[in-house]
């Protein structure tokens, strides 16, 4: 890791340096144990600030839409996926984008750490050999990551960046999982069942909208949710049903555009899964469309290009 | 007074006959304030609730009325609450924030009824915070882990037992019912110790902050500081201070309801006029309105920051935008007078 982040910052020095790009959008050091934030980086001089570690979590795609400037950024898998997503839908302009890849072994899910402290505050941690040594007051716990990384991360089938200018490191082997059981369990279950869940689910719903900011995909200039001619659902939380419904257009809209990088879930305050809903459309679009999201600048999205195939949905199928 | 734990339940059982009773319970891994129908559902063992207990007295979404338009005229049903409620197990900060709510639903220009009649109805059973969380930081707020402002009584946890501070009538009366013996100097002497044990890790500098946000609305740290933010409301509504809101018609047929909702200050929407114009067009005026209001507008108005150090907006932020770390940046920055 320490390497990674030195090769950051001395790659993103020489980029500012050289003035081939104004900006460089990276990770700093986060507040909170096991937590990096989101950095934007002007100066050379300030590109120690940037750093790579297991709380790089956030899509930093997010940030690069329509930006007036030359930017770099530092992106792993998953970011570089939307990346590509955002090119084609002409968010981007690759010719005014650097980007420095990050090969990624997953990032670690802090609910998960929640979970296994049961109340506990996590004060202080550390990742050292495939352990994460988790402090607070009166407890040392050391932890296998592989048991904290978010499921994203545990199904991820692109760790290496799809789309890079510069690469850091070597890249990561590629997990072999099977990838979609999750969603395969849940269209097992009866449509009452599935309706049930995802009630209960969003019955916690705060309506904060954390999750469609958080998403890079999710750029409308007016959301339909803010809309009030035709007012298309309730504003109120009132009726849980409105909020499932902002959670099934949001994953409807985003079908075949999603990554399935998980920063909605991610940045749910209430622990909300919407990663069973954004999920299963992407496997719907593979097996539809024969198309994986952001793997390819080339491919046409789907709906502009002929379908062509109706194959199972596999983990390693990206629909060339 | 000392009540132990096995009573205190029995207590809550007989509170609930007479009140709607509020408590945290755990909902996934975290805790919100539900209304509980039975004493056991309560856990007062947690750090702090992830949605502020404002949520009882000014609910997320709530109708102020509802209305039918009929061949000869509307007729109104009017939608107030005026159950006798009680939360139990609220931290200081967040009775605090009750206080500084009152000054915007109760002002001398505004009374708000929905508020104020709940709050009115409503008494505040404070838990003191034996392990102040690391990103709680109350005391640089005028509060503390054992702060008895805004509460009517105040519970501080001694193991097996509570000691019970009765700080007003309506607490004491609360406790009517309850043949509960003093605390003797056993049960204070734990109670002394538990409090000096609740030190607090975080501070925060806002010595001549209120000055400085005087004279830097047009500075250039707004165009940087904000730079991370998404945009989203999971700061504002998980703050116990935040109070804006939005008022919506939801209608179908001939009948409807109005209806409150919270809103928030980081939304587009939140400024958007008629028009089409915003006077709040970027995340950066957005950002500076939030840090603003609560710092320095709040203070205009009411004399007193509209922060309490909950430590909310810091743990759910989805990007990490530390307000510790906005205040210290704005603290460390040079002062420049302010010109457009
Ligand atoms: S989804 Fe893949 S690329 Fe994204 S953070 Fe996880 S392992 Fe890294
Ligand atoms: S919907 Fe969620 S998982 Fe999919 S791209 Fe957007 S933030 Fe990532
Ligand atoms: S982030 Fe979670 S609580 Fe907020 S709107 Fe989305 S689903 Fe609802
Ligand atoms: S601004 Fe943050 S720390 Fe202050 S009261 Fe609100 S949520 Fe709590
Ligand atoms: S500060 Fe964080 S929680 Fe608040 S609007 Fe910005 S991204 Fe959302």
């Amino acid at each position: 890791m320490s390497e990674l982040t030195r090769a950051i910052q001395e790659t993103a020095q020489k980029l500012l340096q050289n003035r081939e790009v104004e900006l460089v959008v990276g990770f700093a050091e986060g507040s909170l144990p096991l937590r990096n934030t989101p950095c934007f980086v002007r100066q050379p001089e300030e590109a120690q600030k940037l750093v790579w570690g297991y709380g790089c979590e956030n899509n930093l795609a997010n940030y690069l839409r329509k930006r007036p400037e030359k930017v770099a950024v530092v992106a792993k898998g998953c970011d570089s996926r939307s990346i590509v997503e955002l090119i084609k839908e002409n968010q981007i302009d690759r010719d005014k984008l650097v980007v420095i890849g990050v090969p990624c072994r997953g990032m670690i899910d802090r609910k998960k750490v929640t979970h296994l402290l049961a109340g506990k505050e996590l004060l202080e941690a550390e990742v050292r050999d495939g352990q994460v040594v988790l402090k607070g007051k009166e407890f040392n716990e050391t932890v296998p990551l592989e048991q904290l990384l978010y499921d994203t991360c545990l199904t991820c089938q692109h760790p290496n960046p799809v789309l890079f200018d510069i690469m850091m490191g070597e890249p990561v082997p590629v997990k072999e999982t099977e990838c979609f059981a999750d969603v395969a369990n849940f269209e097992t279950k009866a449509p009452a069942e599935k309706r049930a869940y995802l009630m209960q689910e969003l019955s916690r719903c705060i309506r904060c909208y954390a999750c469609r900011q958080a998403c890079p995909m999710c750029f409308c200039e007016e959301c339909f949710v803010d809309c009030s001619m035709p007012q298309w659902l309730s504003k109120s939380s009132l009726n849980v049903q409105d909020n499932v419904f902002f959670q099934a257009v949001r994953a409807l809209h985003l079908a075949g555009r999603c990554v399935d990088c998980g920063a909605c879930d991610r940045a749910c305050p209430m622990g909300i899964d919407l990663r069973t809903l954004t999920r299963k459309m992407v496997k719907d679009v593979q097996e539809l469309f024969g198309y994986t999201a952001g793997v390819s600048l080339d491919q046409k999205p789907p709906l502009a290009a002929p379908i062509n195939t109706t194959s199972p949905a596999t983990c390693n199928q990206d629909g060339r | 007074m000392l009540v132990n734990k096995g009573q205190f339940t029995d207590w809550l059982n007989q509170l609930i006959q007479v009140y709607q009773v509020y408590a945290p319970v755990k909902e996934d891994d975290y805790f919100c304030f539900k209304k509980i129908n039975s004493g056991d559902q309560a856990t007062l063992n947690y750090t702090n609730s992830k949605v502020p207990p404002k949520e009882v007295l000014f609910p997320r979404s709530e109708k102020l009325f509802c209305y039918r338009c009929e061949n000869d005229g509307v007729q109104l049903t009017e939608q107030i609450d005026e159950s006798k409620k009680i939360i139990v197990g609220l931290r200081p900060c967040d009775a605090k924030s009750f206080l500084l709510l009152d000054g915007v639903f109760n002002s001398d220009k505004y009374h708000d009824p929905y508020y104020l009649i709940r709050r009115n109805n409503t008494v505040l059973v404070g838990l003191g915070c034996n392990q102040p969380a690391a990103t709680c930081f109350c005391t640089s707020l005028g509060g503390g882990p054992f702060a008895t402002e805004g509460l009517d009584l105040l519970l501080v946890d001694i193991g097996d037992r509570y000691v019970v501070e009765v700080l007003t009538d309506r607490g004491r009366e609360l406790l009517s019912g309850m043949e509960l013996p003093a605390a003797n100097q056993e049960a204070q002497e734990a109670a002394r110790i538990v409090k000096e044990g609740a030190a607090l890790s975080t501070q925060v500098n806002l010595e001549g902050l209120k000055s400085k946000l005087d004279v830097i609305f047009y500075d250039p740290i707004w165009d940087l500081i904000h730079e991370k933010c998404l945009g989203c409301a999971a700061c504002t509504y998980t703050c116990p201070t935040c109070h804006c809101f939005d008022i919506v018609d939801e209608a179908e047929g001939n009948e409807g309801c109005r209806i409150r909702n919270w809103d928030a200050c980081m939304f587009p929407l939140f400024t958007l006029h008629g028009s089409g114009h915003n006077p709040r067009p970027t995340g950066k005026e957005r950002f500076r309105q939030r840090v603003m209001h609560k710092f320095k507008y709040f203070v205009d108005n009411f004399n007193a920051i509209a922060c309490v150090g909950c430590g909310r907006c810091i743990i759910n932020c989805p990007v990490n935008l530390d307000i510790r770390e906005v205040l210290a940046e704005i603290q460390g920055s040079e002062v420049r007078s302010d010109k457009q």
